[in-house]
């Protein structure tokens, strides 16, 4: 339960870090384990100050920017959009302190303490943190309290988002609209050479000559239509044992030879 | 069963039915579809009826943002939380803080979190906040860009069990600069 109870240390390898190594602000190894704990470089800072490893009005910036800049590259590839944080974060520091060193005109040190910008903000940040944990650890629904329900689930209508450009779309509607073409109407034709009519004209050249040559059954002007019409038909009749078709060795020539068992 | 204890079974199937928080006008607007006409007051007597009846229970009634709602009493939900498994609660900091600095000083753009959080927000962070319906875009400021303004939902209070905006813990105050490094030091 309270799974959003807020960790007082990070973590480092399982165990709770209650102390900094004096060297480093952040050793490497945890780094990453920091990435998660902490919500940005305004949350490291203060955990910092907090922890009293800096004091803000004397900081020793060269460890504290060797440390960020290590903090980056860890960060590199991975998320590079905090890393530009953390490094606005570096600049910063770099700024004030470098800021602090150069001796100063009696007038600019009318100008405000370059500390203070930084402290205010730091500030503010705070307040809002500590409101944030204030609320992280209000009873929340589904995880400290539960609704009695009776009421009927709402189930989400899972429809996959449809993202389309202007053109696309217009492209569609120009595809669909010529679509109706492809089911225009279609005229069956009645074949003008029937199997049927050649098989009876197969047959009456055969009433009156016992033997023909395959290419005295169709005619030239019929072109390949009248050569298949033929071959069916002669098949047709071969099968049902009507005629022998006859082809010699020697020659590509195709003969009919009526079996003598015609239809009448 | 005098009409009085009728009433207040009628208004605890319809929060039990209804499973969400339920305005009185709301339960007043169900009453007269089965052309009983109650009061307001008397609803409210209904609902004071039903709190009494459950001290004893495990439920409660709750006023939420958006009315009166039937919950299981906080002591019970480490039993419930099991059964549901559910991970989906588990906000990451940096996401409780987001909609801190929205429930605070809303309306506010992206960029005027970004001031305090001093790390870019995400648009999966606003997306997700969004997606929650813990915030909505209220406007946009009449700046360079117009950025979208956001500001916290009531389903947000209703999440948290809070009734309004001031029911959230209170902001703590803003020191001076010279009073605010002691501060920050004892964290």
């Amino acid at each position: 339960m309270k799974a959003q109870a807020q960790l007082e240390f990070p973590l480092f390898k399982g165990e709770a870090m209650t102390q900094l190594p004096e060297d480093l602000f952040i050793p490497p190894e945890a780094l990453e384990i920091y990435l998660e704990d902490f919500s940005g470089p305004m949350d490291v800072l203060l955990y910092l100050i907090q922890k009293k490893d800096i004091d803000i009005l004397d900081l020793d910036l060269s460890e504290i920017t060797g440390q960020y800049i290590q903090y980056i590259d860890l960060m590199d590839a991975l998320k590079i959009e905090l890393a530009a944080d953390y490094l606005v974060m570096a600049a910063t520091l770099t700024q004030i302190k470098s800021r602090m060193l150069i001796p100063q005109s009696e007038e600019e040190e009318e100008e405000q303490d370059p500390r203070s910008e930084l402290i205010r903000r730091l500030q503010e940040y705070q307040r809002f943190k500590s409101a944030s944990e204030s609320i992280s650890n209000l009873p929340r629904v589904d995880r400290d309290f539960f609704i009695a329900s009776a009421a009927l689930p709402t189930f989400r209508e899972q429809s996959p988002k449809i993202e389309i450009s202007a053109s696309e779309l217009a492209e569609i509607f120009q595809e669909a609209s010529t679509r109706p073409k492809f089911s225009a109407h279609h005229e069956i034709r009645f074949e003008e050479l029937s199997t049927q009519d050649r098989i009876a004209l197969i047959l009456s050249i055969l009433s009156r000559q016992n033997v023909i040559q395959f290419f005295q059954t169709y005619q030239k002007q019929e072109g390949n239509q009248g050569v298949v019409v033929s071959l069916l038909a002669s098949l047709d009749l071969a099968k049902d044992g009507h005629v022998e078709l006859i082809q010699n060795e020697d020659s590509n020539q195709l003969y009919i030879k009526s079996t003598n068992r015609g239809f009448h | 069963m005098n009409t009085s204890e009728n009433l207040t079974n009628i208004v605890e199937s319809i929060l039990f039915g209804a499973g969400r928080p339920m305005r009185l006008s709301e339960i007043r607007s169900l009453l007269g579809t089965q052309n009983i006409d109650a009061e307001l007051p008397k609803i409210k007597i209904a609902i004071n009826a039903l709190e009494e009846r459950y001290l004893s229970s495990a439920l409660e009634i709750k006023e939420v943002a958006s009315g009166f709602r039937l919950q299981i009493k906080n002591e019970y939900g480490d039993y419930l939380y099991p059964l549901w498994n559910d991970n989906s609660n588990r906000l990451s900091k940096a996401l409780m803080e987001t909609v801190s600095i929205i429930a605070y000083k809303q309306p506010v753009t992206r960029g005027d979190i970004e001031d305090v959080r001093g790390v870019s927000v995400s648009s999966q962070m606003i997306r997700s906040l969004l997606d929650r319906e813990w915030i909505k875009t209220a406007g946009y400021r009449d700046a360079p860009g117009r950025p979208a303004l956001y500001e916290t939902t009531k389903i947000f209070l209703n999440d948290l069990n809070l009734k309004t905006l001031n029911d959230l813990p209170p902001l703590p105050e803003s020191l001076p600069v010279e009073d605010a490094l002691d501060h920050l030091e004892a964290g």
